[in-house]
């Protein structure tokens, strides 16, 4: 299947000032694609990019096929981007805000009108449909900004910051939705985040730009082995070890260290631990639990960007 | 283009215009101003004036202006006193170019709202997401200030009729208004005055961030009606159908020069740099 999405050494100028540089990457039919970064990384950037709404000062882009430089109307039109901002009208109502919206993609009335109430509905918004936006909570207004987002059921769902400034509950509310939003009709979710248990939870697979360059890209698990080769298991010992155990032997372990009731071992792979657990219980080892260690994106991540640091030092 | 999202963005624009403050307390004090206050306050002055000093008639700044005073006008008020000659010279003639402070002052404030107030209030972005082209994008806008300024002038100049002539009544002891050059005036330079401030506005508001700073700057277009009327009180400018139709035809093709300069400056691009 042709990918939704195909950057190929794409470059943006702001002011004399690179946004970003040599970026190459694709996004696949389906998947939930995020983008991780500090601030200024140009996450909006690319989505603006993405859309057409501003010309790429090099490389090129092309989504469903298409350049959105020239065809950004009918690239626009299969997309739905929830902005950093909510961006709703907040003199308007709820159903008044995603019936404009509607208008504005072309849906017919009579399926607008159907389409915002499931809208109102699926995002458990009905019963605040005809009040004032400028009366909702935070949290509202950002699952009324998703809602709009999602209206014209676009092929490309680009979520910017979509939990930025929320509190935990409508944080969870909010995961909830991507979710189940990102499992419907094979629809392409394009998140833009600094918060990387977001795009833990949500993303099949992740690129972390800094300064608009781009650090890494694939999925946690080739990510995991990519920039931090190995796992760690720890070990819980009935009672302390009264051999001396030699792991180095051991085929598949890179080190490890045995102290009092806990042993830590590094393996290249989960396939090694059955045969490090066997030589240990030779070893009259009595073993109550075993723990895997898994490197967080969190880890990957502040190594990345603490590389770069120390690298422009 | 798909006028459909045109009317779409000026729907919802003049929508939220008219639930600002901002916007529609102007709207509704000015016109009061020059549609009833000051018309019933002239006609209650003039005809109650008594005596050689509250006649406007020998005021000499006004004897001179009658001396200059072209045929047509002379025509209009032969066979009238001096109470309903004046009366029809301050209302019906000298009047006639503070009415253009209307459109200008109600298609700016909305065209400010429209332009400016959105992306102070960062909403643009939203906007500019959705397939509308650039050039529908400024249509929708620029239409959000045309369609309701040229609709509240033409609703302020029918109360302006009935005001005039009915508070008139007494002394003029008929129905006068309007005279002829108004619907020159009314038809003609009115809409192509509402697209001047439109198309100023769209011009600052590249420049500008708030809807107030737009405002402020295209409102200062004013000083083009006070100079025409300055004109005509001086007798240098007499607002005659022809007249009328001449400066409303210059007016037009001001518009389309700066309608063509934002058509082209206007672009998402920009848009964004300068919500940024």
């Amino acid at each position: 299947m042709e990918n939704t999405i195909v950057i190929d050494h794409l470059y943006h100028r702001f002011d004399g000032r690179y946004a970003l540089q040599d970026l190459s990457y694709e996004v696949k039919p389906g998947e939930v694609f995020a983008l991780l970064g500090p601030n200024g990384a140009g996450k909006t950037t690319t989505i603006r990019l993405l859309n057409g709404l501003y010309k790429p000062s090099g490389g090129t882009i092309r989504v469903f096929g298409n350049d959105p430089v020239t065809h950004g109307s009918e690239i626009r039109r299969q997309t739905g981007v929830l902005t950093e901002t909510s961006a709703l009208y907040e003199r308007l109502t709820a159903r008044e805000n995603l019936m404009f919206f509607g208008r504005m993609y072309g849906i017919v009335e009579s399926l607008l009108l159907k389409r915002t109430e499931e809208t109102l509905q699926f995002f458990a918004l009905e019963k605040r449909a005809d009040d004032r936006v400028s009366t909702f909570s935070k949290g509202m207004k950002q699952r009324l900004a998703l809602a709009r987002a999602f209206l014209n059921d676009p092929r490309i769902l680009y979520l910017d910051e979509p939990t930025a400034s929320l509190d935990p509950e409508s944080t969870l509310q909010v995961h909830e939705l991507i979710e189940s939003i990102s499992k419907q009709d094979d629809r392409t979710v394009f998140l833009c985040t600094h918060r990387l248990e977001e795009a833990e939870r949500l993303a099949d697979r992740v690129a972390i730009l800094n300064s608009g360059k781009l650090l890494a890209l694939g999925s946690l698990a080739e990510l995991r082995r990519q920039f931090n080769p190995g796992l760690w298991v720890e070990i819980d010992l009935l009672h302390p070890l009264t051999k001396t155990l030699d792991f180095r032997v051991l085929r598949g372990v890179l080190e490890g260290s045995v102290e009092g009731h806990k042993a830590r071992f590094q393996v290249v792979e989960e396939g090694a631990i059955p045969a490090l657990i066997s030589e240990m219980v030779r070893n009259d080892a009595q073993i109550t639990g075993v723990h895997q260690e898994k490197v967080s994106l969190e880890d990957i991540y502040f190594k990345l960007q603490t590389e770069v640091k120390e690298g422009q030092k | 283009m798909n006028w459909k999202a045109v009317f779409t963005i000026a729907k919802k624009d003049i929508k939220e215009a008219r639930q600002n403050k901002s916007v529609w307390l102007p709207v509704l004090i000015v016109p009061l101003i020059f549609v009833v206050i000051m018309p019933v306050g002239l006609i209650l002055g003039v005809s109650s004036a008594t005596g050689a000093v509250g006649n406007p008639m020998n005021d000499p700044d006004f004897a001179v202006f009658l001396e200059k005073m072209p045929e047509f006008m002379s025509k209009l008020i032969n066979g009238m006193d001096s109470v309903q000659s004046s009366i029809v010279l301050l209302l019906g003639y000298l009047f006639a170019p503070f009415f253009l402070i209307l459109p200008l002052m109600f298609s700016t404030v909305i065209a400010s709202e429209s332009f400016a107030g959105e992306r102070e209030r960062k909403t643009i972005e939203a906007l500019l997401y959705t397939p509308a082209t650039d050039t529908e994008l400024l249509m929708g806008k620029v239409m959000a200030g045309f369609i309701p300024a040229v609709l509240i002038t033409l609703g302020s100049f029918v109360m302006y009729i009935l005001v005039v002539n009915g508070a008139a009544y007494p002394v003029m002891g008929r129905i006068w208004f309007p005279l002829p050059s108004w619907y020159a005036l009314i038809l003609w330079v009115s809409p192509a005055i509402s697209l001047l401030g439109i198309a100023a506005t769209v011009l600052i508001s590249a420049r500008v961030q708030t809807f107030m700073g737009a405002y402020q700057s295209s409102a200062s277009l004013v000083l083009l009606v006070l100079v025409l009327l300055a004109g005509q009180a001086t007798g240098v400018v007499y607002l005659s159908v022809a007249v009328s139709l001449l400066i409303g035809a210059g007016i037009f093709a001001i518009d389309a020069i700066l309608m063509y300069y934002a058509v082209r400056t206007f672009n998402r691009d920009k848009l964004l740099a300068s919500a940024a």
